[in-house]
């Protein structure tokens, strides 16, 4: 068995945990951390659920291995409230109705934080672009992109 | 999914990735993983060691040299491809890797790997067979450069053997390049597309048709000419349950055009 030390900073809290090479980014972090807020919904890179930001860069954590990850920085849903204050967007999304069942929105707040990050004013188009990546078989989407566009400046 | 077992490597230079490669008949360059992870999933493909090729610089970046010719690094992924300056040369490039799935994908995804994976429905072979690229495939007995026509040799099969690695992808200069598909969804699978471009002649290359890209010199760029050239290919695309082999050939007819009137707008 390809075994692998693997040191992670994840929403700023340090892991360092042994795992096998075959491991999957997503799986380290819901089953070894126990951060289960970032969801697997097809695990075939297609919907998005299981997006998270990796040194700054959003990817889709089902298609990328932990041990990839060695000496990342990633974020996860859970790093993005405060305490129970949550981001402007986060707001946006329960103000504006913007999640039913909630299984896509970890991925979905991830996708629109890296947007608004690297592009705090994004157009309609530039919106549906950016969650292109993340399915939501609920909203039908437009509720989303009215939260996006809510906190866009 | 739990993956199969694979023993992972992650070597230090080009160098070192060709004697891991070398020395293992089971061993197999990781790129993005945005096709190669999925695979492994389905047990598609089952390699004993995966060597990563992340964090080799040598196999990053996009150059513009003085006579124009761009030297893409094969492990430059599509979101660095569309931020780069120098590739903005050949404005094509970044315009058609913007439309490869998603964001988190164009994130990880790189250019060698496209081409590697060499998937018929995927974007890149068929545009960089229009364009006229050459291929740089490295082993330990050094370095050969190879057309795009002698790089694409099947369904997931390419040029690069047992122990060698793409290192990098060079253009030569020019403008007049058009790209069309028909797809799943707006940025999804192509269903089936065309390149051309038009630098001195008019090369179009056909996606999704068969299992490499289809190479046309078309006699001119007048629509029937383009139209006659896919006529007389004598192509004979797959059915599935997207299209049929009829529909398939009919949009391979339209979307030359469609490319080929593009890439005379921009000549």
């Amino acid at each position: 068995m390809s075994s692998h030390s693997v040191t992670v900073t994840i929403n700023g809290v340090e892991y360092e945990r042994e795992v096998e090479a075959r491991k999957l980014l997503i799986h380290f972090i819901r089953d070894d951390l126990d951060l289960t807020g970032s969801h697997i919904g097809c695990d075939t890179g297609n919907c998005g659920a299981c997006s998270v930001i990796v040194d700054g860069t959003l990817v889709k954590s089902c298609m990328m291995l932990a041990v990839q990850a060695d000496g990342a920085a990633i974020e996860t849903v859970e790093g993005l409230a405060d305490g129970d204050e949550l981001t402007p967007l986060q707001k946006a999304f329960s103000e504006h109705h913007a999640l039913q069942c909630g299984y896509c929105t970890p991925g979905m707040l991830m996708s629109a934080t890296a947007l608004l990050r690297e592009n705090p004013s994004p157009s309609e188009d530039e919106i549906r672009k950016a969650l292109q990546g993340n399915i939501c078989r609920c909203t039908g989407y437009w509720n989303i992109f009215e939260a996006v566009k809510a906190v866009a400046k | 999914m739990l993956l199969r077992e694979v023993e992972y490597a992650k070597p230090a230079s080009v160098a070192d990735a060709l004697s891991l490669l070398a020395a293992n008949d089971g061993a197999r360059a990781l790129a993005g993983g945005q096709t190669l992870i999925n695979v492994m999933k389905a047990r598609a493909a089952s390699p004993d060691v995966l060597v990563d090729l992340n964090g080799l610089a040598e196999l990053k970046g996009v150059e513009l040299a003085a006579d124009g010719t761009l030297t893409i690094g094969a492990m430059t992924t599509y979101t660095e491809l569309m931020q780069s300056a120098e590739a903005k040369a050949r404005p094509i490039l970044a315009e058609v890797v913007g439309t490869i799935a998603d964001v988190q994908v164009r994130n990880r995804g790189t250019v060698g790997g496209n081409v590697c994976a060499n998937d018929p429905t995927n974007h890149l072979p068929p545009l960089l067979t229009a364009i006229g690229a050459r291929f740089h495939i490295a082993s330990a007995a050094g370095e050969r450069e190879v057309p795009a026509e002698d790089f694409f040799l099947g369904v997931y099969m390419t040029a690069v053997g047992t122990g060698e690695l793409l290192t990098k992808i060079t253009i030569p200069a020019g403008k007049g390049d058009g790209f069309a598909a028909v797809t799943l969804g707006a940025d999804g699978t192509c269903i089936c597309n065309a390149a051309a471009s038009l630098n001195g002649s008019l090369r179009v290359a056909l996606g999704c048709v068969d299992a490499v890209p289809v190479l046309l010199q078309p006699e001119s760029i007048e629509e029937d000419a383009v139209r006659a050239a896919v006529k007389n290919a004598g192509i004979d695309p797959p059915s599935d349950v997207h299209a049929s082999a009829e529909y398939r050939l009919h949009l391979a007819e339209v979307l030359a055009v469609r490319a080929a009137r593009q890439a005379q707008g921009r000549a």
